[in-house]
């Protein structure tokens, strides 16, 4: 590192504090306020962990919860199975027809507004409903499809990139010794390619557990997600409940990034001590 | 396998099309093509027709598009009248103009903010850089929805500013924030800041020191190496942070109703009232298809640049 760039070190680090607070700070508030007594969150009345009671006794948002987990569950495992597949179109495959349609299609539901999408595919599963007579109605099956298809292309840009990536030597060898594409896929590229997976699982899971805007327009009246039940509390004003809520999911997830971060840096470690022996 | 089963397994191979199925590569092109295009591109001819057609307060809350009018005899009922109402109606216009003008001073501000954090992220030790990238990384892991919802015990009038510049005594009325643009912003700039960091950052590790060194060694001074060098060279990840930003924004619903308030004119909030509050799906039709529009032309110019950007890398 020269010494032009060592010396704009501090002043990039002070953007970096505050870069970080911006992203922390309301992240904290609410955690700080969820351990309030007083109704009126941001009116300190000393601590308290009632609110996490009382979140655990509210049937509504544990039932929504439940459903947002199954939800997210079953569209993460589809959507890593049709982006995974459209990631080896696009890297195995150069040349196809309708391959820059795939592209297209791929791209696009990363960046189109959710109310677009949430609009357009409950007008289609009413069509859907008209002629096939399925999704019968609207629901958990309607919630599932939409979150697969919108996820899928996230999963799609993470398997990609490992796709791209990865050294094709081992593939080939296995093909030359006779076996079957399915059974190199199996034995070879999968287990290569699996932490892109998990990654792209978590991906479509959370993108699927925060999504408000799709499911509430895919949606019947049978099945109300925890997106939907936290909108609707916290359009009325703030709540202490949802700050406790909040708070559970930010230790979860932060507890889960720490985890995958820790078996990232023993990896690194690990390649590094085989590398030098 | 009995004979049976096998000339069962013969038969089905001689079936036409058999040999098309059992090739691996038509399932891997074909099933995501085939879902995209039934899930994703198929759905926009409904909401085309859909805004075609005239509202009644019935279920579902149109009119058929293909009508029966007397023995059997179909006619092809078209209204233009949702399309009209957009163009006429002076508040569709504003909805449309502000979301434009939200989402680009939005989109700038954060790249303004996010550009110098990726900077320092690039720049940082080797070991630093995963962990302050999973730290840009982490909130958006949480959910989006909440994120949003603690701005609202910030900025509202006895939240966590107005009490803390109150009891500073630097202010004695609380200052209006929660329910303004400005709110929205700061909502938006928010949420979207880890959409512009990831990108510029791939674009600027990537960047080649030694141009840097050569200028530095040729007495360019630093402000200027960053303006003829680094600048230019981050362009693909500034195209792909603004267009992260600017299209989702355009229809964003979530920030301008929770922190905007009721009077905050964003089209997509305004599809959201029209289908879920007025029940006018053919009106809500109408805004997504011109929406969609919109947004098709800079989603298509970016894809365009990206493309011959991978070409242009494969190249050299």
């Amino acid at each position: 590192m020269s010494h032009a760039k060592k010396s704009r070190f501090p002043l990039l680090m002070t953007f970096l504090v505050f870069g970080y607070a911006f992203l922390y700070g309301p992240i904290l508030s609410l955690i700080v306020y969820s351990f309030n007594e007083s109704r009126l969150v941001t009116v300190w009345g000393g601590w308290s962990t009632k609110w996490y009671g009382e979140l655990l006794q509210n049937e509504q948002i544990l039932s929504a919860a439940w459903l947002s987990l199954k939800i997210a569950a079953i569209s993460a495992s589809f959507a890593v199975v049709l982006g995974t597949l459209a990631a080896m179109a696009l890297v195995r495959f150069k040349r196809f027809r309708g391959r820059s349609m795939l592209e297209i299609m791929v791209a696009a539901p990363m960046v189109m507004p959710e109310v677009i999408i949430g609009l357009s595919l409950l007008l289609l599963f009413m069509a859907m409903d008209d002629i096939l007579g399925w999704p019968e109605g609207r629901g958990q099956t309607t919630i599932v499809l939409a979150h697969m298809t919108f996820a899928m292309a996230y999963v799609t840009v993470v398997v990609r990139s490992r796709l791209a990536h990865l050294d094709n030597s081992l593939e080939e060898a296995a093909m030359d010794l006779g076996a079957r594409p399915l059974k190199v896929f199996f034995a070879i590229t999968l287990p290569i390619i699996a932490p892109a997976l998990v990654a792209g699982w978590l991906l479509a899971f959370t993108l699927s557990l925060d999504d408000l805007v799709v499911a509430s327009f895919v949606s019947g009246p049978g099945a109300t997600t925890l997106p939907m039940v936290v909108y609707s509390s916290v359009r009325l004003g703030v709540s202490p409940q949802i700050n406790a809520l909040a708070t559970i999911i930010v230790v979860l997830v932060s507890l889960a990034v720490l985890f995958a971060g820790w078996i990232m840096v023993r990896q690194e470690k690990q390649k590094q001590r085989e590398n030098s022996q | 396998m009995s004979g049976g089963q096998m000339s069962a397994l013969k038969l089905a191979q001689r079936l036409p099309g058999a040999a098309f199925l059992s090739n691996g590569r038509h399932w891997i092109i074909g099933l995501p093509w085939l879902w995209l295009t039934l899930f994703f591109l198929l759905p926009f001819l409904f909401v085309l027709k859909i805004s075609l057609s005239e509202a009644v307060l019935a279920q579902p809350p149109y009119l058929p598009f293909i009508r029966e009018i007397e023995d059997g005899a179909m006619t092809l009922v078209v209204n233009f009248g949702n399309y009209m109402l957009l163009f006429e109606d002076p508040l569709y216009r504003t909805a449309l103009l502000n979301s434009v003008e939200i989402a680009a001073i939005s989109t700038l501000l954060a790249l303004i903010i996010g550009y110098p954090m990726a900077y320092a992220i690039a720049r940082a030790p080797q070991a630093w850089r995963l962990p302050l990238l999973m730290l840009i990384i982490l909130p958006f892991w949480t959910s989006f929805l909440i994120r949003v919802y603690a701005w609202i015990g910030i900025l509202k009038n006895n939240g966590l500013i107005n009490n803390t510049l109150m009891s500073l005594g630097l202010i004695d009325q609380p200052l209006e924030i929660l329910y303004t643009p400005t709110a929205i912003y700061i909502g938006i700039i928010y949420s979207y800041l880890p959409f512009v960091i990831l990108p510029l950052y791939a674009t600027l590790i990537r960047l080649d020191d030694s141009l840097l060194e050569a200028a530095a060694d040729l007495g360019c001074r630093p402000w200027k190496q960053f303006l003829t060098i680094t600048l230019p060279l981050s362009m693909p990840g500034i195209i792909a942070a603004a267009m992260l930003v600017f299209i989702p924004v355009m229809g964003e619903f979530v920030i301008p109703d929770l922190l905007g308030g009721p009077n905050a004119l964003m089209i997509g909030k305004l599809m959201w009232t029209e289908f879920f509050n007025n029940k006018d799906w053919p009106l809500a039709s109408a805004l997504a298809a011109v929406l969609l529009v919109l947004l098709i032309i800079p989603f298509v110019l970016w894809r365009h640049y990206e493309q011959r950007q991978e070409q242009q890398g494969e190249a050299r």
